[in-house]
């Protein structure tokens, strides 16, 4: 156990280092409330990064979801996801019509524990994110008392773009914005339409010359 | 003729002693001048401040701050020895250089041509400084990394923007790692009879630096003269640089009994190093400029943080200057 945390620490640490990374808080403070971090999805790095912006003591119940398919072969990945990040598999596939993806999930969420997910599904290589999948939706409209975080993070598909292994040293930011919540009626589309929105506002705009 | 004295008993104390009594007189002044900074802002200022009064307040502020850790650096370099000094510039060249590639755009094609100048270039050239391989050191980036650079990216498939893509690279790693990597190389740097001495020799580059920027800086407001050059700086003037030389050379001349040169030489040396490194400031300047930015650093900052390049852009182009110029003149 101790190795994972030494692995966490040294990961979070690696981070700084390449990137400087920041997390700015811009529209709700670090608490520790239950939450659901959703963020952009551009690198495998993207994890790491808002797990290093976030308070040590917010790491420890704050949980990422990874996918079953590709961080479960081998066994440093399994032991990188499981003992280090505390991840939740899911299964981008249904080996069943009536299995729930989302049950893992569901079950972290009356643990308590807090998440981290990146709605897109897969990682983007524009830089607009891809449009958001259903899952954010009824995790929503099942815990309605759980506050959702927009969550932009910036520059990472520099520092190690989709099949690279050695990262680059860029600046990047990750920015925090004020909850989204599911308003009562709200069809899916509307709201997976504005949760997208929403990342993508905080999306930091370059102090210009006047 | 008091002064003489003293000077003749200042060259009679041992190296280490004299390097002792430079840290000490410099630490002295910054507590004195932070001190009075202190006293200053308790005072009651009755009527509210002017913008500009605030303005310079602030300035000066983070100058002195700056000031502050430049001199706590400049002892770390120094107590480190030649191992220290060079890991503690190798990791200030690191820090710089990815504020600066951070702020170029690069393409996903440059991404094994940044890896070559992040982690082989960059920790190649500060282990030539501190094995003291000057010669190679002088030309790994200029000819070797000058070739390097634009055949990795050949080998990345994208023709897009080729030049522009690879004049960023190179034009970084020469600011950011050879100019900065001259630093230490003047610690480091064996004249005959002033060994162990090097120090001096940076604080003296330092200090003649420091002194025209901000003569420069006070002329530039005080005059109001015309700027050369509107749209990229306006407040920079020749009289005001001029007048930034002119107080590098009085200062270099005062400090010449810390150097190895006589008083000429000092006055000489010190105007080459603080030409070099104002129109260096004033490149950088021009690239802010042209990147669209005020400071280097992380662009959305609520910190307010100015970048550590904003800090060591001067000194990357003062640097390689003035120690070719010292190497060259004196056949080192």
């Amino acid at each position: 156990m101790y190795l994972a945390q030494a692995a966490g620490l040294l990961l979070a640490a690696l981070a700084r280092l390449i990137t400087g990374t920041q997390g700015h808080w811009k529209g709700c403070p670090p608490t520790a409330e239950q939450r659901i971090y959703f963020a952009n999805h551009q690198s495998h790095f993207d994890l790491v990064l808002i797990w290093a912006a976030l308070p040590g003591e917010l790491r420890a119940v704050t949980r990422p979801i990874a996918a079953r398919d590709y961080w479960t072969t081998g066994r440093f990945k399994s032991w990188l996801t499981a003992a280090v990040f505390n991840a939740i598999y899911v299964s981008r596939t249904r080996a069943t019509p009536d299995d729930d993806p989302l049950e893992p999930l569901v079950g972290a969420l009356q643990h308590g524990d807090s998440l981290i997910i990146f709605p897109e599904g897969t990682r983007a290589n524009k830089g607009e994110p891809q449009a958001f999948k259903a899952g954010l939706f009824h995790l929503a409209a099942q815990f309605p008392d759980v506050a959702l975080i927009p969550t932009w993070i910036d520059n990472v598909q520099r520092v190690m773009p989709k099949g690279e292994v050695v990262p680059v040293p860029i600046l990047c930011t990750v920015t925090f914005g004020a909850p989204v919540r599911l308003l009562p009626g709200e069809d899916k589309r509307a709201f997976l339409e504005r949760a997208r929105a929403a990342v993508l506002a905080q999306r930091p705009v370059a102090e210009r010359v006047a | 003729m008091n002064i003489l004295v003293s000077l003749t008993a200042l060259s009679k104390l041992s190296a280490s002693e004299q390097i002792a009594l430079l840290f000490l007189s410099l630490f002295g002044l910054l507590v004195l001048v932070t001190a009075g900074g202190v006293v200053y802002s308790l005072r009651d200022r009755p009527e509210p401040q002017s913008k500009a009064a605030q303005d310079n307040w602030k300035q000066f502020r983070r100058d002195l701050n700056a000031t502050w850790w430049g001199a706590c650096l400049f002892w770390a370099a120094w107590i480190s020895g030649p191992v220290g000094a060079t890991v503690l510039f190798g990791v200030f060249s690191f820090l710089a250089l990815r504020e600066f590639i951070t702020l170029m755009h690069t393409r996903r094609a440059d991404h094994r041509t940044l890896i070559l100048a992040f982690f082989v270039l960059l920790p190649l050239q500060y282990v030539l400084v501190g094995t003291r391989a000057f010669d190679l050191f002088s030309v790994l980036i200029p000819v070797y990394g000058f070739l390097a650079i634009p055949v990795v990216s050949a080998f990345s498939d994208d023709p897009q923007r080729f030049l522009e893509r690879n004049a960023k690279i190179q034009w970084g790693i020469m600011v950011c790692v050879y100019g900065l990597s001259h630093a230490p190389a003047l610690l480091l740097l064996d004249f005959k009879g002033y060994e162990g001495r090097g120090a001096f020799l940076l604080f003296f580059l330092v200090m003649v630096v420091s002194v025209a920027q901000i003569v420069q800086e006070v002329a530039s407001r005080s005059l109001r003269r015309r700027p050369v050059a509107r749209h990229i700086s306006r407040s920079f003037s020749l009289r005001a640089w001029g007048l930034g030389l002119v107080g590098a050379a009085l200062t270099g001349a005062l400090l010449f009994w810390i150097t190895p040169f006589d008083i000429g030489q000092a006055l000489v040396m010190a105007v080459i190093a603080a030409g070099a490194g104002t129109l260096g400031g004033l490149v950088m300047k021009a690239l802010k400029r042209d990147a669209g930015v005020v400071y280097w650093g992380n662009l959305s900052s609520i910190t307010g943080a100015v970048g550590l390049l904003d800090r060591m852009a001067v000194m990357c182009f003062a640097a390689p200057v003035f120690f070719h110029s010292v190497r060259w003149y004196f056949k080192l």
